[in-house]
């Protein structure tokens, strides 16, 4: 595959830099994930929506290496298998937890900075501080604050920032809408696009669906631990399945043409 | 000065003594339960293990007092390392009560291990030449002078360290959650490991220092003072390191001063009364948090 791809340079599209194939994850015996595969393309936004139980997490938690799991996990060409969770965010993975995985007792500075620790480069490290605080002023307003004081919106906020400082290629984002404002939600889904716009692939993971495909270029949906659509952003918004399971869209008794 | 309160003077300076030492074990109990919110109920016996090691570099090596302490909490900072690697690491997702039962066997063995090459209570040679110095009736001696001054250096030195280094921080972070530390790029089994070894080298410390003021020591010394300084940890809010110190200083201040009024036999009495009732009044301790569960 490498070295088809090596021959014949491939459109930027279609250049995967996570790769996942036949995941699978169990819990104390139970099985979470049946087997799940899907690509993120370099450079794009990809999101995995699913009712809540589906294995979302369990697919970004095994990503990460917070989970053991069998199947096959590439970055960027490395298998990811075996690597302790500490150096994946090294190799260019940063992952927004779900419930934001904030650090309370710490300060937002210190937050912050712990997102660097695999870093070495200290003069890019202030630069892209200085970056995160420009992107979020409320949070240069509160940084010897404990972080357990903001608000869940500055939380979220704080969140995202200290992945950015981690540096990562690849930004995993788990339900960022969970538990925001409509406006707070908009606001976030902006920024996902605009760090995405700056270089940045995500994988988000919604509940959200309506505004996850509105912004991914790919989609999947996942139930019950296994893929059971993929398509495009669009085309999964238009799917009739998709509207009724995640969209509220009460189908009506239209007589299917044809 | 009158003679009375000459008399405190004095008792505030012996309180002042022991409260240090205990202070410097209460904070290796209350490191650990911070970050693994387990009670290493082997760590009385590390203090103990420090002691001998005191009495081993002064006696088989001839050394001096700044070498011999230096040696002692190197010797138990990898005691503790190994402890946590050995005992506990294995059992990190067993249940709460498997880590506490290993623990109090480590202990066990911990004695029984001294105990076996040193059956008899040992005299401890002195180390730091005795000066007494006479502060207006009040007396101070050198080696109380070296007991308290080490005490809260190395206190303020752990206090930058938890507070201002990026250890410091990641300990905090995994007090706080461990879960998702490891995203952040933390080597959260390097930062457990660190923080093992800094507790036991303060009680490394503190065996040192307690062989030296009270000089006859036998393999069972670290049950008593290891139940006091987990006491002080608890009241001054276990998790939390200044509580731990707090807590240190109220307990050796109750226990001296029951002993300047009351026959010593009732020390014992006093102090546990006491503590009970003020975690009756402060279940969390004084510094100490009521921590939230999370889901």
């Amino acid at each position: 595959m490498t070295s088809a791809s090596q021959a014949m340079p491939l459109p930027d599209t279609t250049v995967s830099l996570l790769e996942v194939s036949g995941l699978r994850v169990h819990y104390d015996g139970i099985q979470a994930l049946h087997g799940v595969s899907f690509s993120v393309p370099r450079g794009q936004i990809v999101t995995l929506i699913g009712a809540n139980g589906a294995g979302k997490t369990s697919i970004l938690h095994a990503i990460s290496g917070l989970t053991p799991y069998s199947g096959r996990v590439t970055f960027a060409g490395h298998d990811l298998h075996g690597v302790p969770a500490h150096r994946i965010v090294g190799l260019g993975i940063a992952q927004v937890p779900e419930g934001r995985g904030i650090f309370g007792n710490l300060t937002v500075r210190e937050n912050l900075r712990l997102a660097t620790w695999q870093r070495r480069d200290r003069q890019r490290i202030e630069e892209d501080f200085e970056r995160v605080l420009v992107r979020f002023p409320r949070l240069r307003e509160r940084l010897g604050q404990a972080a357990g004081t903001l608000s869940g919106g500055e939380q979220q906020m704080l969140a995202v920032g200290r992945a950015l400082m981690s540096r990562a290629s690849l930004l995993l984002l788990d339900e960022p809408s969970m538990g925001m404002s409509p406006i707070l939600v908009q606001e976030i889904f902006a920024i996902i696009q605009e760090i995405n716009r700056e270089g940045t692939t995500v994988l988000l993971v919604e509940q959200n669906a309506n505004m996850a495909l509105r912004i991914a270029s790919r989609a999947y949906v996942l139930e019950t631990g296994r893929i059971t659509l993929a398509g495009s952003g669009q085309t999964l918004l238009g799917d009739p399945r998709v509207k009724q399971a995640y969209l509220g869209a009460v189908l009506k008794h239209h007589s299917v043409p044809g | 000065m009158s003679e009375v309160s000459i008399y405190w003077l004095q008792q505030v300076l012996n309180a002042l003594q022991l409260s240090s030492i205990y202070a410097l074990i209460a904070l290796g109990y209350s490191m650990v339960y911070g970050i693994l919110t387990m009670i290493n109920f082997a760590h009385g016996d590390v203090f103990m293990v420090g002691a001998f090691l005191c009495f081993l570099a002064a006696t088989l090596l001839d050394l001096p007092f700044v070498p011999t302490l230096l040696l002692t909490m190197t010797g138990a900072a990898l005691l503790g390392v190994l402890i946590e690697r050995l005992a506990y690491k294995p059992l990190r997702n067993a249940p709460r009560v498997s880590a506490i039962i290993t623990a109090l066997g480590v202990g066990l063995f911990l004695e029984n291990l001294t105990l076996a090459f040193y059956p008899y209570p040992q005299n401890v040679p002195t180390l730091i030449e005795n000066i007494n110095w006479d502060l207006g009736g009040v007396s101070l001696s050198s080696l109380q002078l070296i007991i308290i001054s080490l005490s809260l250096t190395l206190m303020l030195v752990l206090d930058y360290v938890v507070q201002r280094t990026p250890v410091g921080m990641a300990m905090r972070a995994i007090s706080w959650d461990k879960t998702y530390v490891p995203l952040m790029g933390v080597p959260v089994d390097l930062i457990i490991s660190i923080t093992f070894a800094i507790g036991a080298a303060l009680a490394g410390a503190a065996g040192t220092m307690y062989a030296l003021a009270y000089p006859v020591i036998d393999p069972y010394m670290g049950i008593m003072v290891g139940w006091k300084a987990f006491i002080a940890a608890v009241v001054g809010g276990i998790g939390n390191m200044r509580g731990a110190m707090i807590g240190a200083f109220i307990l050796g201040g109750v226990e001296i001063m029951v002993v300047a009024v009351l026959p010593s036999t009732y020390r014992d009495l006093v102090v546990f009364s006491l503590l009970l009732a003020l975690i009756v009044i402060r279940p969390h301790g004084i510094l100490g948090q009521p921590r939230v569960q999370k889901v």
